[in-house]
């Protein structure tokens, strides 16, 4: 009973960790959502698109009209070209995502932070409104463009400022946090509240420390792997089959051309595959070694603890794999990662339904909850 | 709280703020010219090609590999040392779990940290140099990071062993 006391002082309603933990995870499941939509209605749909500028501007090249081929480039790569499209929406499911992150880190470093309990608030709101105002601005830039920004002749629109702005609440949020941390260490108080976090031995904190620890250690050796075996090889055909694209399109030989076009495009889809791959193991990995802290503030039964944890695991490994078998098994395996990804959402709302169920009263009987 | 611990949570929140101010610096003065770089030159390539001019071509499409060259690398330093820096901290929390004695949890804070500042700071320098100098402290800093991070996964192991 005194350890749930405790607990329970370290966990005021209102307080700077429940808001981290609860922002931190709706963030967290935000950027999962996103990501899956991303992925079923834009991703595939907006490569096809680059495919077909890339194909009419090498159908451009070899009529020999100049215009016609910089302009389909343009098209992919310029400012609103597709790459912008496609290369937002990656950098707003990744931001939101690693800033759901931080909030459950900055959650857990709350006891080592030697703050007020307002000023400790005023930074979580900070932090989450940074958060929060970052990666809507990075994912409207594509739709706002230019228009009207001051720094439009720099290719900078008003989207762009805001997000930046956002960058920098964070910045601040966290040099906050960092300053109460080092007023703590400085005054070399003992943070008897965090302690009590860290000792939680119980099943579902153990298998996620370990699971998280081992599925970030695959990604790092994948990530070697490919970086050793894949990336420079990758790099090279990169510009070896542009070279064949011009080359071919200028001598008249559209069939090479369209040929090395279509290399082009099972090229980018093998990068893409393995680069998603490597960071998706290696945030579940993250996310499992984060959620590991947080299980003592779950207010769920040991039972229902216990499925999160192996629903979420089971999603942490079952999402990368089959992304990357992706190249062999098309669609069939896209879907099954998809349906990794929703294992893993449906175990942090679970998560997150235990959290907001503590409401502090917790001198509920043990069984009480189910 | 442990030298150890102390070393990866500074470490960690040091890392965070500067991958972060790197990010930010990156977006406001480097991300936009290298897409406009990248796309400029790939145009061109193709420009030059409809108009026959291969040699220009050419020298469009090596313009347009070293700024792919530099984006990839510019944007895989920034998620690199904001996740590294993640994971330091979270090790900082519970690195007195790791069974081994505080003297070896020390030098595997130290590996971690070293690696996690160095490995990506390798990966940057090969943006401003191609040679073997940059690579060998990436690839330094990774086997730093992979030694380091086995020994934390045996070390909570064994623990748990331990104490189940």
């Amino acid at each position: 009973m005194p350890e749930i006391a405790n607990r329970a002082a370290a966990f005021p309603r209102m307080g700077a960790r429940r808001l981290l933990i609860i922002g931190g995870i709706l963030l967290i499941v935000a950027g999962m959502i996103f990501g899956d939509i991303f992925a079923v209605f834009v991703l595939h749909q907006n490569a096809d698109r680059i495919g077909g500028h890339l194909v009419a501007a090498t159908e451009a090249v070899a009529a020999a009209d100049a215009t016609a081929a910089q302009s389909h480039i343009i098209s992919i790569g310029g400012g609103g070209g597709l790459l912008e499209n496609r290369g937002t929406k990656v950098d707003t499911h990744v931001h939101i995502i690693v800033f759901g992150y931080i909030a459950l880190l900055l959650a857990l470093l709350q006891p080592y932070v030697a703050l007020s309990d307002k000023r400790k608030r005023q930074l979580a709101l900070l932090f989450i409104a940074g958060s929060t105002l970052l990666p809507v601005s990075v994912f409207l830039i594509y739709y706002v463009g230019t228009a009207g920004s001051p720094l439009a002749s720099a290719g900078i629109g008003w989207a762009s400022i805001v997000a930046d702005f956002g960058g920098l609440l964070v910045i601040i949020a966290c040099a906050g946090e960092l300053g109460g941390l080092w007023r703590h260490l400085r005054s070399q108080r003992e943070a008897v509240k965090a302690e009590e976090l860290l000792p939680d031995r119980s099943w579902p904190s153990r298998a996620l420390l370990t699971g998280g620890t081992l599925l970030v250690l695959a990604g790092f050796i994948h990530g070697a792997y490919y970086a050793g075996a894949d990336l420079y090889d990758h790099e090279a055909q990169d510009v070896a089959l542009l070279g064949a694209m011009v080359e071919s399109a200028a001598a008249q030989n559209l069939t090479a051309a369209l040929q090395a076009v279509n290399d082009y495009g099972g090229l980018q889809a093998n990068k893409a595959v393995k680069i998603a791959a490597h960071a998706h193991i290696i945030e579940f990995g993250t996310l499992a070694l984060l959620l590991a802290f947080i299980q003592p503030f779950v207010f769920l039964s040991e039972r229902w603890k216990r499925r999160w944890v192996i629903i979420f695991l089971l999603g942490s490994v079952v999402l990368p794999v089959f992304v990357l078998l992706e190249l062999q098994w098309g669609l069939v395996a896209g879907g099954i990662a998809d349906v990794g990804g929703f294992l893993a959402i449906i175990a942090l709302l679970g998560m997150l339904t235990g959290v907001l169920r503590y409401t502090g009263k917790l001198d509920a009987p043990e069984g009480a909850t189910k | 709280m442990s030298r150890s611990r102390k070393l990866l949570i500074v470490g960690g929140l040091l890392l965070v703020v500067w991958g972060m101010s790197y990010g930010l610096y990156y977006a406001l003065f480097d991300e936009h010219q290298t897409l406009e770089s990248i796309t400029v030159s790939l145009s061109n390539g193709f420009a030059a090609a409809a108009q026959r001019d291969m040699s220009k071509a050419k020298a469009a499409l090596d313009g347009y590999e070293t700024a792919k060259f530099e984006y990839a690398r510019e944007v895989d330093v920034h998620s690199h040392w904001s996740g590294l820096a993640l994971l330091l901290i979270l090790f900082g929390l519970i690195f007195d779990q790791v069974a081994f004695s505080e003297r070896v949890r020390f030098y595997l804070a130290m590996m971690l940290v070293v690696g996690s500042f160095a490995f990506p700071l390798g990966v940057w320098l090969q943006t401003v140099d191609r040679g073997a100098g940059p690579q060998a402290l990436a690839i330094v800093g990774a086997a730093f990071l992979i030694i380091a991070l086995s020994a934390v996964a045996v070390g909570f192991a064994a623990r748990q062993k331990g104490t189940a």
